[in-house]
């Protein structure tokens, strides 16, 4: 059935139906709070691409979602739902942040990155290491121990803030602030030669780390040889074993990268913007990233488009509620549920009705000349 | 530890594992018929926020009830819509509508009641509180046996009373009657339910109409009976420890009901052994004790506790030979 439908109608106009739908459900929610729903779509444009400001924390935010997009990515490539980046995300800062402190103080940033990026991405492949392996060799699922981990990550991450690595006299949860070695390079200079004001944003480097992750993992995927052992596996694992991939090793690295990727995911809040660890750096990154990588169809572009449309929702719903007080940040979750109910979960929706159309558009231009023919 | 400590400790058992036990149950009708449900926590959320809004705008717990429910189980339509008729990702469904009623809640309280999210304070007669009954006083005087009694089973909410009652009645529905196993057999080979000449989808979209009516009651027991009312995020990953309990219990409803004991118990007692010395094991942190259910569901699907086998056709969309 996927197969009927030209590409454009499936890779734009059917997500654009989707998107359009979770909008318009959306402006209904806005209508129950008692605001009109356009002046809030212009709010939110404007607060995420109206100025250089608003776009510098539209691409901050779109950082995180391109990391955890690729994360649940490259386990569906494998044919496993890692729901799990949330909680390897979260561990991997562990790793970035243990970086940070220890080297922070004695070398400067650009040596601490490497580190960082090491520890960060080992951090979050060990945490996808146990359940890539349950799966693989117990048959545990994927996706329930990966809900486990989650909550399993947030009980350790406690535990290590509260009793080990809070500072004498810090109240929260959370590690001290990192020396200058531990502050990854704002991009304000480097926007700024292109005329766009981002003062005051936290836009840093790892952008552009997730977009060279982008690239390595498009080569993993479709220009190495493991990447074919990793798509043959998400197609068919008999026919995987049949050729002499082991499955085992295939499904156990494959969460290990995906791990890895949520694990990176961190340098952007820890490393790039708050300059210390605390409980709440993912947010619920991890599961925005099963959105972006179903609405990118699994392939780096589109995540990096879907990761840049949920980093506007976030940034304008932000401003959203800054410019009309009956509306909360929550909105910004609701809109985001709804996205990925209707561009996830129901994305085959109008699917059956776009396929008659078509085919009856098809038929309406083809009939003449077969009848001619005959 | 003695006597009377001890008691508290079983009687706040009982009260915590109360909506973990609606809850797992809900989605052992909804699992069972081949749908996976990892919704269960926002089912919940939003049930809990109806019926403290339904309770405080009119004024009575039952109308709370009865909305929660019906919340419940409109959020119950939508992931069976998703998972049946749109042949969608379950998983997905599931997680959309954990954000959904995780915004949802909050922002319509906000703007409805402006409390920050919560909904008005109930007062005890929109609530759901367990009275004692007059001989009650009386059973106290009664060494051991009498104190048993008058904590343990007497004095709870008329909703922890549904929920005990509801294993029993759930067995009995499942291996019993004629719709319990064909409701079973959808969960494992729909094929052939869908050979025998009944519908699959009739028979899914009942089992997630009762998904949701049981977390529907387990969010009104949250909201109105547990509490005075709707909480910003007041299920805290309650839904997940049920969905753990769930599969801990291999999908069985009187083990569900012990798992279910279980975590509430080691919720219970995480407050009280909080820096207590334990002999032997010495200090356990309590962020020890919130993540063993995970960690004890995860062992298990390991395989190392038994094994944890899920319905053969679960979570995936069942689509007519043509």
């Amino acid at each position: 059935m996927t197969n009927t439908l030209p590409p454009w109608v499936n890779y734009v106009l059917l997500p654009a139906i989707n998107l359009l739908v979770a909008f318009i459900v959306s402006g209904l929610v806005v209508v129950a709070v008692g605001e009109n729903p356009f002046k809030a779509a212009w709010l939110m444009i404007d607060g995420a691409f109206g100025s250089g400001r608003g776009i510098g924390f539209t691409l901050f935010y779109a950082t995180n979602f391109i990391f955890t997009g690729l994360s649940v990515a490259v386990a569906i490539h494998c044919g496993l739902f890692n729901i799990g980046s949330e909680g390897q995300a979260l561990i991997g800062g562990l790793g970035v942040a243990l970086a940070c402190l220890w080297l922070g103080a004695y070398v400067p940033w650009w040596l601490v990155l490497p580190v960082a990026i090491v520890m960060g991405a080992g951090f979050g492949a060990a945490w996808g290491f146990l359940p890539g392996y349950l799966q693989a060799v117990r048959g545990s699922h994927v996706v329930i121990t990966t809900i486990m981990f989650n909550f399993i990550a947030a009980s350790l991450m406690n535990w290590l803030l509260v009793d080990w690595l809070r500072p004498a006299g810090q109240m929260g949860p959370e590690t001290a602030v990192f020396a200058d070695g531990g502050w990854l390079p704002k991009l304000t200079g480097l926007l700024n030669l292109f005329g766009a004001d981002i003062r005051n944003t936290p836009l840093n480097l790892s952008f552009f780390v997730a977009l060279i992750c982008c690239l390595l993992v498009w080569v993993l995927i479709w220009r190495t040889r493991f990447g074919y052992s990793i798509r043959t596996m998400g197609l068919s694992p008999s026919a995987a074993k049949y050729a002499g991939i082991r499955p085992a090793r295939t499904v156990i690295i494959a969460m290990m990268i995906s791990g890895g990727l949520a694990g990176l995911m961190s340098l952007n809040p820890v490393m790039g913007d708050l300059h210390r660890l605390t409980l709440d750096i993912v947010q619920g990154a991890g599961f925005v990233g099963i959105a972006v990588a179903l609405m990118g169809r699994n392939h780096p572009v589109g995540i990096v488009l879907a990761a840049i449309l949920f980093g506007m929702l976030y940034q304008g719903g932000a401003e959203l509620a800054f410019d009309m007080p009956t509306i909360t940040r929550d909105m910004i979750v609701v809109i985001q549920g709804l996205v990925i109910l209707f561009a996830g979960a129901l994305e085959h929706m109008f699917r059956p009705q776009l396929t008659r159309f078509f085919l009856a558009m098809h038929r309406r231009g083809v009939s003449p000349e077969a009848e001619g023919a005959a | 530890m003695d006597f009377n400590s001890t008691l508290l400790i079983l009687d706040s058992t009982l009260r915590l594992s109360t909506p973990l036990l609606l809850a797992a149950l809900a989605g052992l009708y909804s699992e069972r018929a081949g749908i996976f449900d990892i919704g269960l926590e926002g089912k919940m959320l939003a049930a809990a926020f109806a019926a403290g809004a339904g309770a405080s705008v009119t004024g009575s717990a039952y109308a709370g009830l009865l909305l929660g429910v019906l919340v419940s189980i409109i959020f119950g339509l939508v992931h069976g819509f998703a998972s049946i008729t749109a042949r969608g990702n379950q998983i997905v469904s599931g997680v959309a509508l954990n954000f959904v009623a995780a915004g949802a809640t909050v922002l319509l309280g906000q703007a409805w009641f402006g409390q920050g999210g919560r909904t008005p304070q109930l007062s005890t007669d929109q609530r759901f509180l367990g009275s004692e009954p007059g001989f009650a006083a009386e059973l106290r005087d009664i060494p051991i046996l009498g104190p048993i009694f008058s904590e343990l089973v007497l004095g709870h909410s008329l909703l922890v009373y549904i929920a005990f009652i509801m294993v029993p009645l759930t067995w009995w529905i499942l291996f019993r009657t004629r719709f319990g196993l064909r409701l079973r057999a959808v969960g494992e080979n729909p094929a052939a339910v869908d050979t025998a000449g009944i519908s699959v989808t009739a028979l899914r979209y009942e089992a997630v109409i009762i998904c949701g009516a049981l977390c529907g009651v387990a969010g009104t027991y949250l909201a109105i009976s547990q509490s005075g009312g709707f909480n910003n995020n007041m299920t805290a990953g309650k839904g997940y420890i049920a969905l753990a309990a769930l599969i801990f219990a291999k999908w069985k409803p009187v083990p569900v009901m012990f798992a279910c004991l279980l975590f509430g118990f080691l919720d219970a007692s995480a407050i009280r052994l909080q820096g207590a010395e334990l002999p032997l094991i010495g200090r356990v942190p309590v962020q020890f004790i919130q993540a063993l259910p995970y960690i004890l569901t995860v062992v298990l699907l390991a395989g190392f506790i038994g094994r944890a086998e899920p319905p053969r056709a679960g979570g995936v969309p069942y689509t007519k030979e043509r």
